[in-house]
């Protein structure tokens, strides 16, 4: 609980209650939705890539399902979208729990390829099945509605963004803390020594991947309502790596990071006109500059300059 | 029957190009321990160069040249520019630097040379051959027998110089290899310069039968990635075994059961695989150091 009162935690939180007083028009206010929707699965992707140090790059796979999912349920079946929100997190999390088994027994760079794979069987089937996704083109998404109340405005929408990954960054500071971020951690550096400490490696990477996976439905579910619109684009390798990047610029295990390099990477190219084209080698040129020159990436490695000033 | 022959010629096809792959992936993963998750974009790469020199009206057997040339270049600088700077890494940071150079080497080339699907012109003709009952192109004979060559050059190469020797015991153990005075780093270097030559000249000869574009080397690493785990990860008659196996199964289920998940079904054979026999086909059993 130590985490709900850590200075950076509580600043973190006015930030973002003060935020809207600046952002002036609604471009802004959809930027920073945009950041934080997309934040929450960029933090619990950190859970699995920082913490536990198992690299995926298929983790859009996930953010899609959870979009889709709930879609799915609110367009073919009418359920009201905050329980298929739910019910799609659920469905998730089981489906993530029984591939997780198999996968995980996975290790280093066949882990990576199988979540690769992952990533593009779920692509695939989003556009192969036309009936229940709208295929290529993607399909509407019905708003979030309480009683009669519709959230449509950005400003509502900011505020449900902002919840959501409030209680995501909790989440994440507080099992960065607890024994089992502490037996994570402990299988990222060697994953025989963890065992041999008596860790039970198996079910803390199936706990930290089905979490992981969560996070991710989470994010993909309302960033989905928030569009009113789904695209398999959301599923692509492409966006797979853009997640990967965020985690590994802001600082592989460090919460904080995941939030900085989420905001970097949406903001800059929405400030660089025209970048498009580049997106690619840009990304694919940040991620190697990051582990070749900051493997700490950008939060850990600030944290630590400023500790030894203070230090002097 | 006819159907059946068919489907296991064009099965043998990809699954040389597969193998192809999968001896790129295992020939820097023995020298270096590093998996090259760029693998499959030198392959889009010398097929995209030699496409668009095409186009520039450069005579086709240079064209290969160049575009062969070219891609190797670009493997020696991978080795040089961010691989050897990152050092003695780990695991997880080398996966992560050369799914950078992969994504790297991929936008480049859609700024460069553009988003368009390009296919080059068969060796020796379109017309098919048939054997069984089966219709066979040319230019898949041109794959096989490239192929077959090339296994034949490798095998030369680590039997009978004094490099291929070095390389072998820079594999077994790097720190024994430099003590003996081999030069590591020169090793690794041309360990990646080999691979990407590999990746190269298997770029050259299956595009005119997968054709090429910007992202094409994504599915070829993965599906050349597959086949080396199911020879075994660092067995080069396994990795051929595994790409042709690999090509099959794909063809077969693409005729009999499904083309649209066809790309999906390496995954699920992966998946089967590593969990029924850990090793592959013709692995040695491993174990963790701590």
């Amino acid at each position: 609980m130590k985490t709900l009162f850590s200075r950076s935690f509580i600043a973190t939180i006015v930030a973002l209650a003060l935020l809207p007083l600046v952002l002036v028009n609604d471009f802004l206010i959809d930027v920073s939705i945009r950041v934080m929707l997309t934040a929450i699965a960029v933090i619990g992707l950190n859970i699995l890539m920082g913490f536990a140090g198992q690299v995926s790059i298929g983790h859009a796979a996930f953010v899609a399902a959870g979009a889709y999912g709930s879609a799915i349920l609110a367009t073919h079946l009418n359920i009201n979208p905050i329980i298929s929100i739910l019910v799609a997190a659920v469905g998730v999390a089981i489906f993530a729990w029984v591939i997780a088994k198999p996968i995980l027994k996975l290790k280093g760079h066949s882990l990576t390829m199988a979540t690769l794979g992952l990533g593009i069987i779920v692509n695939m089937i989003l556009i192969n099945e036309v009936n229940w996704t709208g295929g290529p083109d993607g399909m509407p998404v019905p708003p979030v509605r309480i009683g009669d109340f519709a959230v449509i405005r950005p400003l509502h929408w900011y505020w449900v963004a902002a919840s959501t990954l409030i209680v995501s960054m909790w989440l994440s500071l507080n099992l960065f803390d607890s024994p089992a971020g502490r037996a994570l951690r402990g299988l990222n550096g060697s994953e025989m020594a963890a065992r041999v400490m008596g860790v039970d490696v198996g079910s803390f990477k199936t706990r930290a991947f089905v979490v992981s996976a969560v996070f991710a439905t989470i994010s993909g579910s309302l960033t989905a309502h928030y569009l009113a619109f789904v695209s398999p684009v959301m599923a692509s390798f492409t966006h797979s790596v853009e997640l990967a990047t965020m985690v590994v610029l802001g600082g592989m295990a460090s919460t904080y990071g995941a939030l900085v390099g989420t905001a970097l990477l949406t903001t800059l190219p929405q400030l660089l006109g025209g970048f498009e084209d580049f997106e690619m080698m840009f990304f694919g040129f940040i991620l190697m500059v990051t582990m070749m020159f900051l493997p700490m990436g950008l939060v850990p490695s600030i944290a630590r300059i400023i500790e030894r000033r203070r230090a002097r | 029957m006819s159907d059946f022959a068919q489907f296991v010629f064009s099965g043998l096809t990809t699954g040389s190009i597969y193998a192809l792959v999968a001896l790129g992936f295992i020939l820097i993963y023995n020298a270096s321990g590093v998996i090259n998750f760029a693998q499959g974009d030198f392959l889009m790469l010398s097929g995209m160069i030699c496409a668009a020199l095409l186009g520039a009206r450069f005579p086709f057997l240079l064209a290969i040249i160049v575009a062969v040339l070219l891609t190797v270049v670009s493997g020696l600088v991978l080795y040089r520019l961010a691989i050897k700077p990152a050092g003695d890494t780990t695991v997880v940071s080398l996966i992560i630097i050369t799914i950078g150079a992969s994504i790297f080497i991929q936008g480049a080339v859609q700024v460069v040379l553009g988003k368009n699907q390009h296919t080059l012109p068969s060796f020796s003709g379109h017309k098919s051959i048939e054997i069984l009952g089966a219709y066979v192109l040319p230019q898949s004979l041109w794959v096989l027998g490239v192929g077959i060559v090339i296994v034949a050059l490798f095998g030369a190469f680590f039997k009978l110089t004094l490099t291929g020797k070095a390389m072998l015991a820079v594999a077994a153990n790097k720190l024994a290899a430099q003590a003996v005075g081999i030069p590591v780093h020169r090793i690794l270097l041309l360990s990646f310069g080999m691979s990407a030559l590999l990746g190269g000249v298997a770029g050259v000869v299956s595009a005119p039968i997968t054709t090429t574009v910007y992202d094409i080397g994504l599915m070829l690493g993965m599906k050349g990635f597959v086949a080396a785990t199911l020879g075994g990860l660092g067995s080069g008659v396994g990795a051929i075994v595994g790409g042709l196996l690999v090509g099959l199964f794909e063809a077969l289920v693409a005729g009999y059961i499904s083309s649209a998940y066809k790309d999906a079904m390496p995954f699920v054979l992966i998946i089967v695989i590593l969990l029924v026999m850990p090793e592959g086909l013709f692995g040695k059993k491993q174990s963790d150091r701590v």
